[in-house]
């Protein structure tokens, strides 16, 4: 999680493990306390592995750990079952100390079946904890899974610490009360599975029984099997002792407050909602369903009662059609898509860069081009959103650095939307959407004024006519008119909604003279507008905070970034301090305008190294920009950085360094 | 659209000018239904700045900017989908679209179709000339078989859409045909659409001086059009020609041209039930092509008028009946509950 201060705190080094003699009347047992863990549930799409994982990260999140999250599924709802393509994971990583990434390497690693192994294994810490069902590991199985031989027979598994369990049968022994078909009883077992790892980490089981009591209300019979799975599956770790020792991450010391865990796309339908409170307008998001976008559509359309209409269009560009419809009426329009669902929608962006109209456009970057990678995360959407658009296009684009700032940055989206009457991008990626961290809910007198005010008078005064005699319908001036497009000192033009009386006026996406907004072809006027046009977005600059950078004040590197990898970046940093290296850190939330200090900032360091989900496109920017010399470290395999890569990013440009 | 309580307006037709100089060519349709239009709009009795034109692109699209009430020339194709933004945004204004055949059937079709499904409440007028006009004379979806343009040397051979058999199949609750050169029943329909609660789709026959003039000849030419268009009247039987001795019957699924009187008496001809719930007649109605060089083997006198109203939920209507069914269950939303709604925990 970020921060309170926005500064990264450097992680304490981990406990030692201490032997815990604990006087209840639990079996004594060894308890190894750990300032941080990260484990991974790992089956096939049918395995309810992220459920299993949103259910321990919703437990940890509860005892007061800080956590990251990185759910990782197929675009296949169901690969054909047990095949390496159907493979579905959830990592968490949780902790005493403050946390920005989901894990690099995993402490423990539990695998449904053999195809499930294959794909996650080499992410486990040599000595790790390899909890295997065995139950799916026939000649079958194994061959989708393409295994010559049995792996928990060849040896291939010796480095770690293999536990078996015949997960599936004891599953079906533990619900058999219940008068379940077999396959409803299969159903139970990730409970189980997930019953065994809350033991290896004492975790408690009441919330999950709790949330399965009101998940299954309904279906009494499955409260009750998904419960004894639960419990089967703790009791089997303890009567068993699968361990040789428990693990405790005690609660992280978070800044005093309220919270709550939140994923990104969860922080921005409760941004967007808080933005309709806060302006006491109505909200309306029109979008067509993509992923990983889709879920902000399905949450914005639980919260009617909070003064927000949902719009399921039958396209992308009904979509947004719907949002500047919606602005144009004065209400607060957004639309939410993915890239492929931005392609459709730059025609009708340029209509808002055009008519100058709010709108909040949020794109939750996955792997492209074309329909891509649609369950895996990406940037490369950065420069689609700046100059994707025909023409001289200028919009507004912000970005959230973790899955809570995303309510920070959609509430900034809407902002400035409203208050410059103009596109804003927010960017999110698939990491940012669907990975969760704690969030400190806000005290509601800090949350920021949203003060929309329309235009009601009209505003000729004092203005004697269009400057430039090419205008072609004679305007002249006096009181008594309404200008729309006569600007404030920001170059902002009024909001004047229709059902205004004596403001009726006429808008359009065709060139207009300034001022009065009628059509004109005039050659001078179309380039005074676009530098308007364009002069109106760099006036944002006045109104965000400028950059700020971490770490060392000498440093020889700075590391800039923006978006989703602030967490990988930030946690590499500061191992890479830790060893001695001098580096600073800075990260883009609002990438047009770019912060007024953002050249002061670039041009103090002599090596710049910008890592990117994508082949270097801020860097791109900087560089034409600043005509500074940054350079791109870029990963495009549909996964976040890890923070081992950024260390050794740096460690080739700086040289190798031990402590 | 809400009633107003506010005295009603009396505003004339020139109150709805504006001080832009109408650039459509000499003698284009276009020029009439645009005072039609001013002609209805004064009779409502609604206030000019709860009046909205949403058009998208064509020349038939410049409309708003001749209306001195609020207006938006959009995206080619688009503007239902804007249209209904507004009507989210405030469901007090009486939103009309202005389209063309290329624009609302051609890239826009599915948002037509969409926006009739849904049953939003605005009005739809398709210009329809049967050729793009703004783009300089390039055949459309409408134009008939052997239309010869720009881009169909030989004429065409795409089968035409028909854009009223278009909007009945999408569900529309209120479906009409007018001409521009009929000014008064123009008008009327005009009204009955701004009267009608939900969507309303009209399409008019909209003569392009420049690019395909004379493709409605035989329903505006004085001589010949009484035998060549079918008026409806609501609970009146379907007769029409000169004499109005000829009318429509139906033979099972079939129907045909009679002659009152030689063929048939007066009982057997179809009585024309715009409200029927079932559109199959309406259907039926909007597949009559006068013309046999189109792809029917015999003349059907052309249908003017509406052709269905129905009174079917908006999806305003329906909405905001979620909304308060919501708001009914749960109290309406504030900030202070909207972030406690999961579990939380508390650091001290
Ligand atoms: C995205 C896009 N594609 C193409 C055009 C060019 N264009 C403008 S109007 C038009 C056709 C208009 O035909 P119609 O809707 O029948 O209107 P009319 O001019 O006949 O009234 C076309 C193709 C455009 N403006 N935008
Ligand atoms: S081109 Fe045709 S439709 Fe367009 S203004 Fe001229 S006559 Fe009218
Ligand atoms: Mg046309």
């Amino acid at each position: 999680m970020i921060p309170e201060n926005g500064s990264a705190t450097l992680t304490t080094p981990a406990a030692e493990p201490r032997e815990d003699r604990s006087s209840s009347d639990r079996p004594s047992r060894p308890i190894q306390i750990l300032s941080e863990a990260t484990i991974r549930f790992a089956g096939d799409s049918g395995d309810g592995m992220q459920l299993a994982g949103t259910q321990f990260t919703n437990t940890s999140a509860l005892v007061g750990n800080d956590i990251a999250t990185f759910p990782d599924y197929p675009a296949e709802i169901r690969a054909p079952a047990g095949t390496l393509a159907g493979v579905s994971g959830f990592q968490i990583h949780f902790s005493s100390t403050d946390i920005h990434t989901p894990g690099d390497e995993l402490d423990a690693l539990v695998v449904m079946n053999p195809a499930a192994l294959k794909t996650n294994v080499k992410d486990l810490k040599p000595g790790g904890i390899l909890i295997v069902n065995t139950d799916n590991f026939t000649p079958t199985d194994l061959e989708k899974a393409r295994y010559a031989r049995n792996p928990l027979e060849d040896g291939s598994l010796n480095n770690y610490r293999v536990i078996r369990v015949p997960i599936a049968k004891l599953t079906r022994e533990a619900v058999s009360e219940f008068k379940l078909s077999p396959k409803e009883a299969d159903r139970c077992k990730n409970f189980f599975a997930l019953g065994l790892v809350y033991w290896l980490y004492e975790r408690p089981l009441e919330p999950t029984l709790k949330w399965i009591h009101e998940k299954f209300a309904k279906n009494p019979q499955y409260v009750h099997a998904n419960s004894a799975a639960l419990k089967a599956g703790y009791n089997y770790g303890e009567t068993l002792e699968i361990s040789h020792v428990q693990y405790q991450v005690p609660r992280a010391r978070l800044a005093p407050g309220t919270y709550r865990k939140i994923t990104g796309n969860e922080a921005t339908v409760l941004g967007l909602t808080a933005a309709a409170l806060l302006s006491g307008r109505t909200l309306v998001y029109g979008s067509y369903p993509i992923t990983p976008a889709s879920p902000i559509l399905e949450g914005l359309a639980e919260m009617r009662r909070y003064g927000v209409k949902t719009f399921q269009a039958e396209d992308e560009i009904a979509a947004v059609g719907i949002a500047i419809g919606a602005s144009y009426g004065g209400a607060i329009g957004v639309t939410g898509t993915s890239g492929p669902g931005i392609c459709l929608k730059s025609e009708a962006i340029n209509l808002a860069v055009m008519t100058e109209l709010p709108l909040v456009v949020i794109d939750v970057q996955r792997g492209g081009p074309s329909t891509g990678l649609p369950t895996k995360t990406e940037q490369a959407d950065l420069l689609q959103a700046l100059f994707g658009r025909n023409g001289d296009s200028p919009v507004a684009v912000v970005a959230p650095r973790s899955p809570a700032d995303c309510f920070d940055m959609i509430l900034e989206a809407v902002r400035i939307a409203t208050q410059f009457m103009c596109p804003v991008f927010f960017l999110s990626d698939g990491y940012l959407a669907n990975g969760a961290e704690p969030w400190r809910i806000p005290e509601l007198a800090r949350l920021p004024r949203l003060t929309i005010t329309f235009a009601t008078q009209p505003n000729s005064e004092g203005w004697n006519g269009p400057a430039n005699e090419a205008a072609i319908d004679g305007e002249g001036g006096g009181a008594g008119k309404f200008l729309p497009y006569k600007r404030d000192a920001r170059l902002v033009r009024p909001w004047a909604i229709p059902g205004t009386p004596g403001l009726e006026h006429r808008i359009g996406g065709l060139e207009k003279q300034d001022v009065t907004g009628n059509i004109s072809y005039d050659p001078l006027n179309h380039e005074h507008m676009t530098r308007v046009r364009r002069q109106k977005i760099e006036n944002i600059a006045d109104t965000i905070p400028d950059l700020e950078v971490w770490g060392d004040p000498d440093a020889d590197l700075l590391m800039v970034g923006w978006g989703g990898t602030y967490g990988a970046i930030t946690t590499a940093v500061e191992r890479l301090r830790r060893r001695g290296f001098k580096i600073a850190q800075t990260h883009f939330r609002y990438l047009n305008p770019m912060p007024k200090n953002t050249e002061a900032v670039l041009k103090r360091y002599r090596t710049i190294l910008v890592p990117e989900l994508n082949t270097g496109q801020l860097c791109w920017l900087l560089r034409a920009k600043y005509l500074v010399p940054a350079q791109p470290v870029s990963k495009v395999q549909g996964k976040p950085f890890l923070v081992s890569e950024l260390e050794s990013a740096v460690e080739k440009v700086l040289g190798l360094k031990s402590n | 659209m809400a009633v107003t309580t506010a005295p009603l307006p009396t505003l004339k037709p020139d109150d709805f000018k504006t001080d832009q100089e109408v650039r459509w060519c000499p003698g284009c349709g276009d020029y009439s239904i645009l005072a039609q239009m001013k002609k209805a709009l004064a009779s409502l009795g609604i206030p000019r700045e709860k009046m909205v034109f949403i058009s998208g692109i064509g020349c038939s699209s410049r409309f708003p900017y001749y209306m001195n009430t609020y207006g938006f020339h959009t995206i080619h194709g688009r503007a239902p989908t804007i249209a209904t933004g507004l009507r989210l945004a405030n469901p007090d204004l009486l939103v009309w679209v202005v389209t063309g055949d290329g624009d609302g059937l051609s890239i826009g079709g599915n948002h037509l179709i969409h926006a009739l499904r849904r049953n939003v409440d605005i009005k739809i007028l398709l210009f329809n000339n049967e050729i793009y006009g703004l783009t300089k004379g390039q055949y459309s979806p409408s134009s008939r078989l052997g239309t010869l343009s720009k881009t169909s040397p030989g004429g065409s051979f795409e089968t035409p859409v028909r854009p009223l058999s278009l909007a009945l199949a999408a569900e529309a609750t209120f479906v009409a045909r007018t001409i521009d050169v009929d000014v008064q029943h123009m008008v009327h329909i005009l009204q009955r659409a701004a009267h009608h609660k939900g969507s309303a789709f009209v399409e008019i026959y909209q003569n392009c001086k420049i690019f395909n003039d004379g493709v409605f000849e035989y329903a505006t030419d004085k001589s010949v059009k009484a035998d060549n268009l079918l008026y409806l009247e609501h609970g009146k039987p379907m007769l029409f020609g000169k004499d109005r001795n000829k009318g429509i019957r139906l033979n099972g699924l079939k129907p045909e041209v009679v002659e009152v009187g030689k063929d048939c008496g007066l009982d057997d001809i179809l009585v024309h039930d715009e409200s029927a719930e079932d559109p199959t007649l309406a259907y039926l109605l909007s597949r009559f092509v006068h013309d046999t060089s189109r792809d029917v083997a015999r003349p059907f006198p052309e249908p003017v008028g509406v052709l269905r109203a129905v009174r079917k939920p908006t999806y305003e209507e329906l909405l905001d009946a979620r909304i308060a069914d919501a708001i009914a269950r749960k109290g309406r939303g504030k900030l202070e509950d909207l972030f406690k709604a999961e579990d939380v925990w508390t650091v001290e």
